[in-house]
């Protein structure tokens, strides 16, 4: 039989064809089918979007899928999972898995492990060393031909000036971009979170907002001298994005992005919560690298995504084990669990008046596909134009929910928004024709 | 503060409820000052002056404490601290267990929060806990049915020191508002200074922070978010003017090779509390160290064991602040049994 669903009764905003109006949709065998004011389901299996938003799949370019090597922190079939309940059909998984992604064996694990999956897709990321080690690239056209997108050694910076150097010449010959996680690590010092008077009131090491501002600058710089494409992961400084506005000034090939606690959360959430108490906690839960930082940090991060400075939300998605976070802060991992609160974090900037619901869904679809032009992987990705792939969301952006990490797909429940109300939820995930999620009555 | 007026109470006074406003005291743990009232410092002092007056007996052991079992837990080594809250449990009548992290199961690989539960589950009523992690107790304290007292938590706070300092001050200035507090050296990695801050801003003093820049932690002095006020100042020679406590902190040997600070040479050229140094503060300025000293680092010998040196009277202080304070968080507990509990 052939496969049929209608979306039906939803205000479907696609920014990449700048349709917003109210459309019912029609997926056929994967594919969108066509969109019109009325649609005869026809024995399509019908999906009501009545009062809620249909939207693009959001893409995300930045997810710890733990696969192969962490398995007790997530892996591909629990991460795709988190990744369909918060909307996102698409994820590139980063390589610093155990082992790293470096070769096409590793590659093509991912990918069959995301098959037997079955619920979004999963577009992995090469390491750009070999173990992620900073001394030598690995075979990033073996990679590349694997079906890699991009190369990062996400995690740590490329530390080597020339080896980023080479990165970039190297990869620009397959077209794919390098992805760099930019801290200055003779800045960082063992520093856990943002410098300021938080961390001084905590006794704790900071991080000064110069260790990525001073990495940005330089890998600016690489990318100037060989016109190859950067892309600059989490940006989380003003400082940074005052040089990635500059770049762009000069047309030089960068692009970037930003997470959803960056834009939100700020260094405080490591005292006091986020739900705002007195008492000090120390939430290892806040404790992420880069760090959550000062309230102008957030607000430059949230200025330059309206102007385009910073290309597209990302989530960073980095699940743990509980007990690498019941600990003491020091020894706490890195990493929040992202994938499931991203939609909701971010609707606070649609709250705020920062950004327009269609341009929030912009920055989570063909947006991210647009900075790693990943249409050349998956042509027609982040859009619903006919003939594209049939990934969609349905929101309801109006929504209240409190945050539950016992209720994630994910394995990581590793989030500082526990109990705290958020506003937007997504109803539904349809990834390649399917519905991969789909909360109850009961929830919406 | 009334600390040095209750001290002269007679050696020889009966069992009396001897602090009336004990009801002000509602806390279950004691992780550091930043919240503490001048009411509830005050409370402390007072109760430490009738602690120092149960120390001045002829045998300096009350039963205030007795069938309640107190363990240290301590991931950090530390021979004052601990002997202090160690002798202070004692002369309540507590028992004492000391629990050192290197030698037990911490060394096999147990979490804080297990090993705490643990320490609960055998009897303990009120842990004391020193740990090289700043905010180690607060974890602790979210986890364990005891209350929790942090005896110094990494770079963060030291209640107790500040405690015992505020003591030692206000038995010979009688009041800190509007005194001159000079904080001397590596505010940066120091939990005594930052504990010192709340405590006697919230009490009015004029605190000054002197320290080479590489040595001040971010944001202080600035006014900014919710950090205790104090004044920067980098010339030790001016900020010492006119002081009336001078404290100096413990210069860690790793700093000097870190590349704060030159060298200990240069260091003390220019931060060591010294008798020139001393002649510029107020007469009779206090000095202070909360100890263990680098003599001829952060201060000079001769400072160090002159007339105006307090450091062995701090010492003296700590075990009555910790009495105080381990009384004080014992009588607050709901379930604690009424017999044979709270005489002094």
């Amino acid at each position: 039989m052939s496969d049929r669903l209608l979306i039906r009764g939803g205000r479907v905003i696609d920014p990449a064809t700048g349709i917003d109006a109210r459309l019912d949709v029609l997926v056929e065998d994967g594919s969108v089918a066509r969109m019109h004011a009325a649609i005869e389901p026809e024995g399509a299996r019908v999906l009501d979007a009545t009062g809620c938003v249909v939207a693009p799949g959001f893409i995300d370019l930045h997810t710890h899928l733990r696969e192969p090597g962490f398995e007790y922190k997530e892996d591909i079939r629990s991460g795709t999972a988190a990744a369909a309940s918060g909307g996102f059909t698409t994820v590139c998984a980063m390589p610093n898995t155990e082992p790293a992604i470096d070769t096409r064996s590793v590659v093509e694990q991912v990918l069959r492990q995301a098959a037997a999956a079955g619920t979004v897709r999963v577009l992995p990321i090469g390491a750009v060393t070999r173990g992620r080690r900073g001394e030598e690239l690995a075979e990033l056209g073996e990679l590349a031909e694997a079906g890699c997108v991009a190369f990062s050694d996400d995690g740590a910076p490329v530390a080597d000036a020339t080896l980023l150097r080479r990165a970039l010449e190297y990869a620009n010959a397959f077209g794919l971009p390098v992805i760099d996680h930019c801290e200055d690590p003779s800045l960082v010092r063992g520093g856990v979170m943002h410098e300021g008077w938080v961390a001084t009131r905590l006794g704790l090491r900071g991080v000064p907002a110069a260790a990525e501002a001073i990495a940005v600058a330089r890998d600016v710089a690489i990318a100037a001298l060989t016109g190859a494409h950067l892309h600059i992961a989490h940006v989380s400084t003003a400082a940074a994005v005052d040089v990635i506005r500059e770049a762009k000034s000069r047309s030089v090939s960068v692009t970037a992005e930003v997470t959803p606690h960056h834009l939100t959360l700020t260094d405080e959430t490591v005292a006091f919560g986020a739900l705002d108490g007195d008492a000090l906690i120390y939430d290892t839960n806040a404790k992420v690298n880069p760090p959550l930082r000062s309230r102008d940090d957030v607000e430059a991060c949230v200025r330059a995504l309206a102007e385009g400075t910073i290309d597209c939300i990302a989530t960073d998605h980095a699940p743990h084990a509980i007990i690498e976070k019941l600990c003491e802060f020091d020894d706490a991992a890195f990493g929040i669990s992202g994938l499931e609160t991203a939609f909701g974090l971010s609707m606070r900037l649609v709250e705020s008046g920062a950004l327009t619901l269609p341009s929030l869904i912009e920055r989570m679809t063909i947006a991210p596909a647009r900075a790693l032009q990943l249409d050349r992987v998956v042509p027609a990705i982040g859009t619903l134009a006919a003939g594209a792939p049939a990934d969609l969301v349905v929101l309801d952006p109006d929504a209240l929910w409190i945050v539950d990490p016992a209720r994630f797909a994910s394995r990581g429940q590793n989030t500082p928004l526990a109990g705290v109300t958020l506003r937007g939820l997504v109803r539904a995930t349809v990834a390649a024709g399917h519905i991969v999620h789909e909360l109850e009555a009961a929830h919406a | 503060m009334t600390a040095s007026r209750i001290e002269t109470r007679p050696a020889d006074t009966q069992l009396t409820p001897a602090v009336p406003d004990e009801a002000l005291w509602t806390r279950r743990h004691l992780l550091d000052l930043d919240d503490f009232t001048a009411d509830e410092l005050d409370l402390v002092m007072r109760t430490t002056g009738v602690m120092k007056e149960v120390l001045a007996r002829e045998v300096p052991r009350v039963p205030a404490l007795r069938g309640a079992t107190i363990v240290t837990l301590f991931y950090e080594n530390s021979t004052r601290t601990r002997a202090s809250f160690e002798l202070a449990g004692k002369v309540l009548g507590a028992d004492v267990i000391n629990v050192s992290a290197s030698g037990s199961s911490v060394a096999k690989g147990e979490s804080l929060v297990d090993t705490v539960k643990t320490l609960r589950a055998i009897g303990a009523d009120l842990l004391v806990m020193r740990h090289h992690r700043s905010g180690a107790p607060y974890l602790a304290s979210r986890h364990v049915a005891c209350s929790v007292v942090n005896a110094g938590d990494g770079l963060h706070a030291h209640p107790t020191q500040a405690l015992l300092d505020l003591y030692t001050i206000t038995s010979h200035l009688d009041s800190v508002r509007g005194r001159k507090i000079v904080i001397v050296g590596d505010v940066l990695h120091s939990r005594v200074a930052r504990s010192n801050l709340w405590s006697l801003s919230a009490l009015g003093a004029e605190i000054t922070l002197c320290a080479p820049p590489t040595l001040i932690p971010a944001g202080i002095g600035a006014g900014e978010g919710l950090l205790p006020p104090a004044r920067i100042e980098h010339d030790f020679d001016r900020a010492v003017e006119g002081a009336d406590v001078i404290m100096a902190l413990r210069m860690q040997h790793e700093r000097m090779t870190g590349g704060y600070v030159p060298g200990a040479r240069e260091y003390a050229r220019l931060y060591q509390v010294n008798a020139r140094r001393v002649a510029r503060a107020a007469p009779n300025a206090l000095v202070m160290h909360p100890g263990p000293m680098n003599e001829g680092v952060e201060i000079s010998h001769e400072v160090a064991h002159g007339l105006q040196s307090r450091v062995e009277e701090q010492v003296t202080n700590g075990v009555a602040v910790r009495m105080a304070v381990l009384w004080l968080m014992m009588r607050a507990r709901p379930e604690r049994p009424a017999a044979n509990r709270g005489a002094l």
